[in-house]
């Protein structure tokens, strides 16, 4: 059975900086959430303080419904995946993994057959031999997480495991751990600034901003309904368009052109509109805008075009398919009001 | 640049034979003129001095007659017939083995205090490395001497507790002891080099090792003292040669005796007591280039041992 993790107004601060700001959250058995935000957001702290290297200011961590505040962090049941790996550079690939076991003072044989089966999940067994310093960095990440593999801990903690990485192995190692969480069932906690791979890997995506989570939920929950700008803006790419309006009765006026909202809305004074819900043959939507095409961006399987409005908001388009646009033409751009996000003066979505 | 393209009048061109040295000078004249003085330096008063000692090894010279030819005399004697020669070599091993050791493990754990981080960090680190700068210095090892007197500070404390303590410096069992303590007394160097080491250890590498279940002991031995190997092994050869060729603590202690009965007759002192002592050039100069042969047999020795106990990370 996989385990829970649960966090009551948890706080964190460095003398009198506070970093994290009474965080709630509930982790379910086996789910695998995703801490992202901006650098600087406090994801990272929230992590360690859950591993136990940060020691918690305020509130209470609760593993399996167990208090876990002030247990060190070998003995909560986690093993973690650092950014820069963490391999021990004087050791083989074998000790590596075997470190902690025999720490544990765990018998020979037993060790011997846990390094076996992670270097076989993770098919580095030809590299058991060889040092830290003689592998790719592919490979470096595969031992990273083998050593929290071996442990066989109730959760594992990814601390921006893949960001030194290039993008090809990025995506393939993604695939990767988001198979080894099939296959184990555990509970898994990913820190990551990267949207995409927070929308792809998640079952449940934690978005923070400045020691305070923003939203929490399913990243297709996240992406239809943002509860606010900054969430609307950072799940997504690229970025959701927000155009300033206002509103007279149930018109909306923005981008030069009135919309018709079909209701009376109060408050709005944003509008946001992901460059996909956007398109410029007519008859679908609602226009909302006349723009000028600056520049148009051919990608084959998608054109993205960005473009200005008549009152000078820049809006980028994403058209599916090769599309020819000309620069410096004038197109009209629709979009279904269902899919069209208002936003007040604080930010906060209507809905 | 080395050769030069000449347009002569006709039209033709030819490569300037006549000198590739010309063109060097052409070339780079204000570079060797910067370069002068030190060469100047170099040659006069490093490479002459150095090729003067090796053919004086081979002399009998006494600084007023001229040097006479002697063949290898002076070392086939350093080895069968110089009791002298014997007891600094047996007095600098016993050195170098106790004092190197023990001021790095001292300086080592000094260093493992001072990189917990605390307050005041820069004063204590100057405190602790200003008997390094003082250390080699005349008026250290005069102080020494107090301090360590039948009458010293060390014997006027023990006193306090009802013990009499020999004259340490005097007595022949313990006169070489004093002067080991007085050279891990100077690990503020070593111990720097070692903070600038544990410096560059990653935090992650412990912070992963805690996760593992490692403790503060296992953490040094599994990872700070792994990953300081080329640290260590630094220092320790640095320490080694100075150890062969400390010199001014034997020389002021035992007011240039090596006494009492040679237990401080260091091999350098040995040296300069045979040099300026008794006018030995040509055999001085040979205890150098043998001292020369040691440290760097030890030296080599240590490069090879090297791989197998230092780990270099990349």
């Amino acid at each position: 059975m996989a385990t829970s993790i649960q966090l009551r107004q948890i706080k964190k601060a460095y003398g009198d900086v506070q970093v994290i700001h009474g965080v709630d959250l509930t982790i379910e058995p086996g789910d695998f959430t995703v801490f992202v935000g901006p650098s600087g957001c406090g994801k990272s702290t929230l992590l360690r303080m859950i591993a136990g290297l940060e020691p918690i200011t305020g509130g209470d961590l609760l593993i399996d419904g167990q208090r876990m505040n002030e247990v060190p962090a070998a003995k909560r049941g986690i093993a973690m995946v650092f950014q820069s790996y963490a391999l021990y550079p004087h050791m083989s690939v074998y000790q590596n993994l075997a470190f902690g076991l025999e720490t544990a003072k765990m018998p020979k044989a037993e060790i011997e057959s846990r390094v076996q089966r992670a270097a076989e999940i993770l098919k580095i067994e030809p590299l058991l031999k060889r040092k830290p310093k003689q592998l790719s960095g592919g490979q470096r990440q595969r031992v990273a997480i083998g050593r929290a593999i071996v442990r066989e801990p109730k959760i594992f903690l990814f601390d921006e495991p893949l960001s030194n990485l290039d993008a090809e192995l990025r995506v393939a190692m993604r695939v990767e751990i988001a198979k080894l969480h099939n296959d184990l069932g555990n509970t898994m906690i990913y820190v990551t600034h990267d949207q995409v791979e927070a929308m792809t890997m998640a079952d449940k995506i934690v978005v923070l901003r400045a020691g305070v989570i923003e939203q929490a939920g399913a990243p297709l929950e996240l992406y239809n309904n943002p509860r606010n700008l900054f969430v609307a803006g950072f799940i997504g790419s690229p970025k959701m368009n927000f155009l300033t309006a206002t509103v007279e009765g149930a018109t909306l006026k923005t981008g030069g052109v009135g919309l018709d909202l079909g209701r009376e809305i109060a408050g709005a004074t944003t509008l946001g509109i992901r460059p996909e819900h956007i398109t410029i043959a007519e008859g679908s939507g609602v226009k909302f805008a006349e723009v000028t095409v600056d520049l148009v961006e051919n990608l084959g399987g998608q054109t993205v075009v960005y473009a200005t409005t008549k009152d000078g908001q820049g809006l980028t388009i994403v058209l599916e398919g090769q599309r020819s646009v000309d620069l410096g033409t004038k197109v009209s751009a629709y979009v279904d009001p269902a899919k069209a996000h208002l936003f007040d003066a604080q930010g906060m979505a209507i809905r | 640049m080395a050769t030069q393209v000449d347009i002569s009048s006709n039209g033709t061109g030819r490569v300037a034979s006549p000198s590739f040295w010309s063109g060097v000078w052409q070339n780079h004249a204000p570079g060797y003129l910067f370069l002068l003085p030190w060469l100047i330096g170099f040659l006069g008063l490093t490479i002459g001095p150095i090729l003067t000692s090796l053919y004086l090894s081979f002399t009998d010279f006494d600084l007023l007659t001229a040097p006479d030819w002697v063949g290898t005399d002076n070392y086939v004697r350093m080895f069968t017939n110089d009791p002298k020669f014997a007891a600094s070599m047996r007095v600098t091993f016993v050195f170098v083995i106790f004092s190197v050791p023990l001021k790095l493990a001292f300086a080592l754990g000094v260093a493992l205090l001072l990189n917990r981080g605390m307050k005041g960090l820069p004063l204590y680190r100057a405190l602790f490395y200003l008997p390094s700068l003082l250390g080699a210095s005349v008026a250290i090892a005069i102080l020494w001497r107090q301090i360590f007197a039948g009458n010293g500070l060390v014997n006027q404390f023990l006193a306090n507790f009802g013990i009499q303590g020999p004259s340490w410096i005097s007595n022949p069992n313990y006169s070489l002891w004093t002067l080991i303590i007085l050279a891990i007394w100077q690990f503020g160097s070593p111990m720097i080099i070692f903070l600038a080491g544990l410096r560059q250890i990653p935090q992650d590498m412990y912070e992963a090792a805690s996760l593992d279940g490692a403790g503060k002991w296992r953490q040094f031995w599994k990872i700070t003292l792994p990953m300081l190997t080329p640290v260590v092994f630094f220092n320790a050869i640095i320490q080694t040669i100075e150890a062969f060729k400390s010199f001014t603590p034997s020389f002021i202690i035992s007011a240039g005796t090596g006494g009492p009965i040679n237990s401080t007759l260091f091999y350098t002192l040995n040296l300069y007591n045979e040099a300026f002592g008794f006018f030995r050039m040509g055999y001085a100069s040979a205890l150098a280039w043998v001292l020369l042969a040691i440290v760097a047999l030890f030296t080599a020795f240590s490069f090879l041992t090297s791989k197998y106990w230092v780990h270099y990370d990349d």
